[in-house]
């Protein structure tokens, strides 16, 4: 337990499945009083459905969730609020045009009397304001502070309903480095006064640095809890993405010609996401190249590069040794990139089109899809229901629309859409994410089939067994840089766990494997 | 007790919201009728007997349903991608303008080579108006609703000044009002001795070629896939600002023809009330057609049956004409309604 006594929250055996997948998959912790909880795990891991649930947003398919001893009745979304936990969410919930303090005391102050309680509220603010080192004038309006501002009055929000429980999720996703400082610093002091606290991050070295104790999902699992002081960040990270797994055998590549090649590639960063710094990779023939990393250290850049929605602002691309004259989404399908999205939902495919529609949404323009701008229904439906018959997507039939298919199957239409063409080269933004094991085997297979055919691929993913088992060549990402390339086996799951935590590239690095 | 998403609508489903609006308009215009103090079955029956119950009503309803079918396909081809085209109006002025000023003397052709190239010009210069705010959004993100909607305004009052000026009639008697077309610009009948232009035809016309263009051709595939959602469509190579350029401009262009067709085809001049507001009543007509182009020419028969039939029940029955803009409003929001909460189920638990 913490440094304190006493359990405050405790989560007993949730489970929550959607479907086939398994969301929350009999998760038991408890937060101690006065203690700093971080709940730590990748994107799907399962922290926002254990946040809803213990919210009231999700009703738990069995396990019971106790505040301060008492058990609360599922599905109410108020019963949490009202025993004293609170929550500030990455995306703020405040009104812009409102004053802080008009937004603080939202909800909580009657509505009439408003001018006795004004002054009353507005000390109370400041009182708290200065208890916790939450500098913000109750005067000022929300649309005029600064990101780290407008959290600060998210906090002052839960304080000032006299909250015990305090749960940030990814609050320093928005912050610069000074602000997340400060952050830190509030939360001393909110655990000083007693509160206790659930940090949801991925990001390992913050998770150090404020965290009493570690909890880590994977996969909807409990996979470890550890005392802070007891782990350090290499072991967080193979923790969290599974180095645990011994890689499958799978039967070594024969690498051919470079076919699509990076040369100290620069793009910027986009919000808190950062760029790429000086990326040079080669991606060859009959090999599949691992990225791997923790979520948000230039995954979504380098993909973007890859697959033509972005191109680089230093630096050079080359597609099978030409430089590509307007690097765009048609050029790089063009070019046979063959593109498996990160979001299947929302930008790999268009919900209300039927299964024929999205399978001819890269190619449409071209034979035998159209001829003259007008479009051939009959062979796009052959195409459709092809893909449907050799890829097993299971489905009513080609006129079904795609929203009513579930994630596997919307997958193998993805999967077969791009590999129908048979592509040289192909990139594969964390193809499994989301799919229950059936659907995940079908997928690695046909990766490796392509390889063995003679494609490039590279495979992004942020669990580790997955680049270890696949990759005949793994590179790591962090900050938007990229490590040397590794052999299959050259690295354990923990020398990579340090490269994924930011360490290694320090000293001036070669890009030789 | 919550709301669920319904996945999968079928047509059936689909058609339901349609014919849920009109009933409960129907009911909502009854109490309505009642309180002026009218049976309202037989106003209703007026109403029908108004818009369909001669062929003089029929013709009426049919003419005055032409402008509303190009603007309400002018709103649905442009709302399909997402485009919020309020701008109608000021397009069908544009088409309206383009029509006077070069089928009032200017160009001495005969009818077959006249009334084809006045068409097209007006198409140019309805989808060169909605260029501009096209442009601004895709170049500047600049919200389509607002230039659209401010356009209106400004090109009326550029209208107003140019029949105060230039475009005077000088025989007018001092109206602000155009000369008249020469007869070579008008529209002729469809049918000896029947009260119906050819403007009706040509929008029957454009609203199958729209939906041959929407079902059929690649611009109709990229129009509906960026409607639906942008970034898959520029995720799958779809260039997204090219396409809503082109939803613009077919949009805009469709709208003039109501302007070309009201002037060519009606009044044969152009003055500030051509239009009592086709261009905002083709929003309800397209919404009421679910954005449909063969759903537009229907709904734009009721729209147009409501009017007319409004205006000769309210001479027989004493019930103000007031009450076909209250049943349009009416059928308008409830569509809205429907639309929405027939994609729901409610669930127990």
């Amino acid at each position: 337990m913490g440094k304190d006594t006493g359990t405050v929250l405790r989560l007993n055996a949730i489970t929550k499945r959607f479907g086939t997948l398994t969301a929350n998959d009999r998760v038991s912790f408890s937060l101690g009083a006065g203690e700093v909880l971080a709940l730590l795990g990748e994107n799907g891991a399962g922290k926002t459905t254990l946040m809803n649930i213990l919210f009231g947003q999700y009703m738990a398919d069995s396990g019971t969730v106790e505040v301060f001893g008492q058990t609360l009745p599922p599905g109410n979304s108020r019963a949490a609020l009202d025993a004293g936990v609170g929550m500030v969410h990455q995306h703020f919930t405040l009104a812009d045009n409102m004053t802080v303090q008009e937004n603080i005391t939202l909800g909580v102050q009657p509505l009439f009397r408003p001018m006795l309680d004004k002054s009353a509220a507005r000390s109370r603010i400041e009182a708290l304001s200065e208890r916790f080192h939450l500098a913000v004038s109750p005067n000022a309006r929300v649309g005029d502070l600064t990101v780290g501002e407008r959290q600060r009055v998210e906090i002052l929000k839960a304080l000032y309903r006299d909250v015990r429980i305090l749960i940030l999720d990814e609050p320093t996703a928005v912050l610069t480095p000074q602000e997340a400082d400060d952050l830190f610093a509030t939360l001393k002091t909110a655990v000083e006064n007693e509160l206790s606290v659930i940090f949801i991050s991925h990001k390992l070295h913050e998770v150090m640095a404020i965290s009493d104790r570690v909890v880590v999902l994977r996969h909807g699992k409990l996979v470890g809890e550890v005392q802070t002081d007891q782990t350090d960040r290499a072991a967080l990270a193979s923790m969290m993405m599974g180095g645990d797994i011994p890689a499958t055998d799978v039967v070594a590549a024969t690498p051919g010609a470079t076919l699509l090649e990076l040369h100290k590639v620069t793009t910027p960063d986009v919000g808190n996401a950062p760029g790429l710094k000086s990326v040079s990779l080669s991606l060859r023939a009959g090999q599949i190249t691992g990225l791997a990393g923790v979520s948000g250290n230039g995954q979504a850049a380098l993909a973007d590069l890859i697959g033509g929605m972005r191109g680089p602002s230093e630096g050079r691309i080359d597609v099978n040794d030409v430089v590509p004259r307007r690097w765009s989404p048609q050029e790089a399908i063009r070019n046979g990139i063959a593109r498996i999205p990160e979001d299947r939902h929302k930008v790999g495919t268009i919900a209300d089109f039927d299964l024929t529609e999205n399978a001819i949404l890269e190619r449409y323009a071209s034979h035998p899809f159209s001829k003259g701008g007008w479009l051939s229904w009959r062979a796009s439906r052959e195409f459709a229901q092809d893909v449907i018959d050799k890829y097993d997507v299971r489905c009513p039939g080609p006129d079904t629309r795609i929203r009513l298919l579930s994630g596997g199957n919307m997958q193998k239409l993805i999967l077969g859409r791009v590999l129908e063409t048979n592509p040289q080269i192909i990139l594969a933004n964390q193809p499994v994410r989301g799919l229950d094991i059936g659907a995940v085997t079908y997928v690695h297979e046909q990766l490796l089939a392509a390889r063995d055919r003679g494609a490039a691929v590279l495979l992004i993913s942020e669990d580790l067994d997955e680049v270890m088992a696949l990759s005949d060549v793994i590179h790591v990402i962090a900050g938007g840089r990229l490590s040397p390339a590794f052999a299959r086996g050259q690295m354990s799951p923990t020398e990579l766990g340090i490269w994924m935590a930011g360490q290694g590239f320090d000293e001036d690095m070669p890009h030789a494997s | 007790m919550r709301l669920e998403a319904i996945e999968d609508q079928t047509w059936p489903r689909r058609l339901l919201p349609p014919l849920i609006a009109l009933s409960v308009t129907v009911v909502i215009a009854s109490g309505l009728a009642m309180l002026a103090g009218a049976n309202p079955f037989s106003v209703l029956g007026l109403i029908l007997q108004g818009a369909f119950g001669s062929q003089f009503a029929i013709l009426e309803t049919l003419n005055r349903a032409t402008p509303l079918i190009f603007t309400g396909l002018a709103v649905a081809v442009a709302f399909r991608a997402k485009f919020w085209n309020i701008g109608a109006e000021a397009q069908l002025y544009a088409g309206a303008l383009v029509t006077v000023v070069l089928g009032t003397g200017v160009l001495q052709w005969p009818s077959l080579a006249l009334l084809p190239l006045l068409a097209v010009l007006a198409v140019l210069a309805g989808a060169c108006l909605l260029l501009v705010p096209a442009v601004l959004k895709t170049r500047f993100g600049v919200d389509e609703v607002v230039t659209t909607l401010l356009f209106n305004f400004i090109f009326l009052l550029f209208i107003s000044m140019l029949l105060e000026g230039p475009l005077k009639d000088p025989m007018g008697m001092g109206w602000p009002k155009s000369a008249r077309l020469l007869p070579e610009a008008r529209l002729p009948r469809m049918v000896d001795g029947l009260r119906l232009h050819w403007g009706f035809g040509l929008a029957l016309i454009s609203a199958g070629a729209v939906w041959i263009i929407q079902s059929r051709s690649t611009l109709g595939y990229e129009m509906r896939a960026v409607g639906l959602n942008k970034n898959a469509a520029a995720f799958a190579g779809i260039p997204v600002n090219r396409v809503l350029i082109k939803t613009a401009l077919l949009s805009g262009g469709l709208a003039a023809l109501a302007g070309f067709s009201e002037v060519a085809g009606v009044k044969g001049s152009l003055t500030l009330d051509l239009s009592p507001g086709f261009g905002y009543t083709g929003i309800i007509v397209a919404m009421l057609a679910l954005l449909h182009p063969i759903g537009v020419v229907f709904a734009a028969l009721f729209v147009a049956g409501i009017f007319v039939g409004a205006d000769s029940m309210s001479r027989a029955a004493g019930v103000p004409t007031y009450l076909a803009d209250i049943m349009l409003a009416t059928a308008l929001l409830l569509m809205v309604l429907a639309i929405l909460l027939m994609r729901f189920r409610i669930v127990r638990g």
